[in-house]
């Protein structure tokens, strides 16, 4: 029904949306560019742009200097075990607040969300001696615990509105077919939502994997994740641009690909059920 | 066996009594259908039986068992839902085994039972689709087969046919209705239409506002409503109301005419009035009338077709034998 | 009915239905379902509270005394010195103002030019699935990342790439993080947030029903009407959800600051300052007070933007 727009504009909208689209993906582009480089080259004056001799000695040297498999697998391990735990934790209490609301129900919700306001500084230095004291610092199930707590407020919230969107009766109709509360949840509620518990799980693994305070601050270097990794190129000794943006496609790479792959989930997830 | 017995049973929302203590007992193999009007809590009562309210005091026995506290899912009823409730991520036939799966009930039994329900229900080419590629008349049978495989001791139906059209819900009620036939199990059936409450029921409850106005078989509704509201509820169009003067002839505060008791003619009569609006259905023939000074409008049905029209003047005489008087109260005088 | 050795029949049987107490297990009528919920919302909750309550009263405690980790530790009770020494550091209010012009600055831009290049991927065009792809990836990219990216890569002076933008125009490149530190802070997170933005805010354009713009049209107003009255509050509500999502994730913004300027030039940001009292000058006293303040600046935008968000949750 939409009215037939003249190729004119077409060709004017393509042009002008690849052109903004190419000028915000451009760092990101140069990025992954300046890594198959040599160092020579990617200081040239002027910059040469895709014509060059690509070499892979970069992520070779990156590599050896330090073991970016132990960090990629911190940083799996983290993000993924801290959303799954958070996702566990957070279903029931989805499920209670969108099935059996009560007037709390709303104050609980924004509750949580606050907790997400307090300013992760202001409560750095008992954290990290509670850490000490328990001896999680520099663990990875330390950082697990913490950053579960950071985003649970994002998975209940989210889980929540998508909950909200499963009519009640459905599960009621489980009750009368003899289902337990348990069977209920896994086997009408959980496949139902299996959508939205999916783009919970990708938003929150991709918040945790890019996660840049507790996991510079807590780690040293057994639990350090592809934050720190990254981090250590900061330092003066490390600026040669071809290896920071080898060890920077490195740390991106395996996130960038995910959320590429999921983004139609992802921007259901984002809206936080507030934006049809 | 299905005789539900309710002793006393009352129910709140906080401070608000939506159904004050009630007494009602629906017999084993009875259709009984609750009608009222929307709010009058008839699908609050439903679902009080099914276990999906908690009753505030009183009593719910399912074949003389206290069943009060019993969760809906050991209660042994099946329920079809408004919304028909099917769970969209399973196919047909998993949305009709779901129960029994529930129940763990072994080996092939229920394949039998799925198979017996769906050819019963005209579903068995259907049964490996999702309810997304169903219509609404085959999805509201996945909800009437899940319901049959339970073999409960008794059906809970929450106006089911509500969201199909015209067409459909003559062909679904008669459906219901045989499948009642063969089962001959209790089945409770919530509507607001009284043209399904009528057709369907063995035994009519008529609820307003949480309380029972009157229980009787279709026909005692019909022609000795209890008060003024069963008999402005039950029939259709709904029965003319006259006060004063002419219902004080009768010796009555109010009497009732149902608008098929009411002979009309162009020449004489009791009452006469103007024609409003005429409706011609071939079969019969409505006239709204008008300027009676009896009541704001006087409705009459007239059968086959009848030549007024609007601004006719036109002569109503009712039969006297089949006039309804009620007193100041709105309750019948007999 | 012809059998009943169903299970329902059994269980009802099986219920203890005399005692009235179902099996724990058994969600009931709502008085079960209510004790069920408590139940499966308490592990969240607690949680969360402890999250909340233990490392806050921590704070609180610490923020009374004179605590020098590497300098005698406990030094006993100080009553409100703390608060006092925080608020009249002279780096306090830039503090302040610095995080507040990086915050409102981030998102007018995000929101601004979200809301040009949520119109514009709505037009019709070819490949428009991958120019979304292009458009999102900077959302994925992990902040210590990006501000390293920028920092050396584009805005260093000598070898960036910026540089060499203005020196082939004949200017003089400028030291970005020194001379415009705080708008390069400013587009660095810009950078990485005007995605989301876009996302939210093409989600809302597209549930846009086109009757009311064809309406409008037929209405005779033109296309900046059009959008100044049908599109732009139809994106209210988005415009809301992006503005509180970010206020939460840039009042803590760290790792961008931590990596390009570390606090210089004005970028200090309130988070910046305690992290450096509590870190590098090891004065936990003087940091905790710090963020007791913080907490209470979170505070206030939280309660102001709870209230809008809690009206969404109406609506």
């Amino acid at each position: 029904m939409a009215r037939a727009i003249t190729p004119q504009r077409k060709a004017l909208n393509t042009a002008l949306a690849w052109g903004v689209g190419l000028l915000i993906f451009f760092p990101i582009l140069w990025t992954i560019l300046t890594s198959f480089q040599t160092e020579a080259q990617a200081i040239s004056d002027p910059p040469v742009f895709l014509f060059f001799d690509w070499t892979l000695e970069n992520y070779a040297v990156v590599q050896e200097r330090s073991d970016y498999g132990r960090f990629l697998w911190n940083s799996i391990i983290i993000a993924g075990g801290s959303t799954i735990l958070g996702i566990i934790i957070a279903v029931p209490a989805a499920w209670s607040m969108a099935f059996v609301p009560s007037k709390r129900t709303k104050d609980i919700l924004l509750w949580m969300l606050s907790t997400k306001m307090l300013p992760a500084v202001g409560v750095l230095y008992p954290i990290y001696l509670i850490f000490i004291r328990m001896g999680l610092l520099d663990t990875k199930i330390g950082l697990v615990i913490v950053l579960m707590l950071i985003n649970l407020p994002i998975i209940v919230w989210m889980l929540y509105t998508y909950f909200k969107e499963i009519p009640g009766e459905i599960l009621e109709a489980a009750r009368m077919d003899g289902a337990t509360l348990k069977e209920e949840v896994l086997y009408v509620l959980t496949p139902m939502a299996i959508p939205g518990i999916a783009s919970t799980l990708l938003l929150n693994v991709i918040l945790a994997w890019n996660e840049a305070f507790w996991t510079l601050n807590l780690t040293a270097a057994k639990a350090a994740p592809l934050t720190a990794f990254i981090a250590s190129y900061s330092s003066p000794e490390g600026l040669f641009y071809a290896k920071l943006s080898a060890a920077s496609t490195m740390a991106i790479g395996p996130i960038l690909i995910l959320g590429w792959f999921s983004q139609k989930q992802l921007v259901s997830g984002l809206t936080f059920g507030a934006v049809k | 066996m299905g005789r539900i017995t309710l002793d006393q049973v009352s129910k709140r929302f906080g401070d608000v009594e939506v159904i004050p203590p009630l007494d009602l007992t629906i017999e084993d193999g009875e259709f009984t259908v609750f009608v009222g009007p929307s709010g009058c809590g008839k699908t609050t009562l439903l679902r009080l039986i099914a276990g999906l309210e908690d009753v505030s005091a009183g009593q719910i026995r399912i074949d003389k068992q206290d069943a009060t506290m019993v969760p809906p899912s050991k209660r042994g009823l099946a329920m079809v839902f408004q919304s028909y409730a099917l769970y969209p991520h399973m196919s047909v036939r998993k949305n009709i085994a779901f129960p029994m799966r529930m129940a763990k009930i072994p080996a092939d039994e229920p394949t039998r039972r799925i198979d017996a329900a769906a050819k019963a229900l005209n579903l068995t080419d259907y049964l490996d689709r999702r309810p997304g590629q169903l219509s609404g008349g085959q999805r509201q049978r996945v909800a009437i087969g899940r319901a049959i495989v339970r073999e409960p001791s008794a059906f809970l139906f929450d106006e089911p046919l509500s969201n199909l059209d015209a067409a459909l819900r003559v062909g679904m009620r008669l459906e219901i209705s045989e499948l009642h036939e063969r089962l001959e199990t209790t089945m409770i059936y919530v509507t607001h239409d009284q043209v399904e409450a009528m057709t369907m029921a063995d035994k009519i409850v008529v609820l307003h506002a949480g309380v029972i106005e009157q229980v009787g078989s279709p026909l005692e509704l019909y022609h000795t409503p209890r008060n003024k509201f069963v008999a402005g509820f039950i029939g259709s169009p709904k029965m003319n109301f006259i006060e004063g003067e002419e219902a004080a002839k009768f010796d009555a505060h109010t009497i009732g005419i149902r608008p098929e008791h009411i002979e009309v003619s162009g020449e004489e009569g009791a009452w006469s009035g103007v024609v409003s609006v005429s409706e011609h259905l071939g079969s019969d023939t409505f006239f709204h009338v008008h300027n009676t000074g009896l009541a704001e409008t006087i409705t009459v049905r007239a059968g086959g077709e009848v030549g007024f029209r609007h601004g006719d003047l036109i002569f109503l005489t009712p039969r006297s034998d089949v006039i309804h008087r009620f007193d100041a109260q709105g309750l019948r005088i007999a | 009915m012809a059998t009943q050795d169903s299970q329902p029949a059994d269980g009802l049987m099986a219920a203890p239905a005399a005692s009235g107490k179902p099996a724990a297990s058994d969600l009931g009528g709502t008085r079960h379902a209510r004790a069920a919920a408590r139940l499966m919302m308490a592990p969240a909750v607690i949680l969360l509270l402890g999250w909340m309550l233990v490392p806050l009263t921590m704070t609180l405690y610490f923020s009374f005394k004179k605590y020098l980790p590497l300098r005698g530790g406990d030094l006993g009770w100080v009553g409100f010195d703390n608060y006092v020494r925080f608020v009249s550091s002279s780096a306090f209010w830039p503090s302040v103002q610095a995080t507040l012009v990086i915050v409102g600055g981030v998102l007018a831009i995000t929101v601004v030019l979200g809301v040009g290049l949520a119109i514009l991927l709505n037009q019709p065009m070819w490949g428009q699935g991958i120019v979304r792809v292009l458009v999102i990836a900077p959302f994925f990219v992990m902040p210590t990342v990006s501000a390293l990216v920028w920092k050396n890569m584009f805005m260093d002076p000598v070898n960036g790439l910026l540089a060499h933008l203005w020196k082939a125009f004949g200017a003089e490149p400028l030291v970005w993080l020194t001379q415009a530190s705080t708008q390069s802070i400013i587009l660095i997170v810009s950078w990485q947030w005007l995605p989301f933005a876009t996302l939210i805010l093409l989600t809302a354009i597209q549930s846009l029903d086109r009757e009311q713009l064809e309406a409008a049209e037929m209405d005779g107003a033109p296309p900046h009407k059009r959008f100044a009255f049908i599109t732009l509050p139809h994106l209210s509500r988005a415009i809301t959800v992006v503005v509180l999502i970010q206020t939460i994730f840039l009042l803590s913004i760290f790792a961008e600051i931590f990596v390009t300027t570390q606090g210089a030039f004005g970028t200090k940001t309130l988070t910046y300052l305690i992290f450096q009292r509590v870190l590098e000058s090891q004065n936990i006293g003087l940091g905790s007070a710090g963020g007791v303040y913080a907490i209470i600046l979170a505070n206030i935008v939280a309660i102001f933007l709870m209230r809008i968000v809690g009206k969404n949750l109406d609506a």
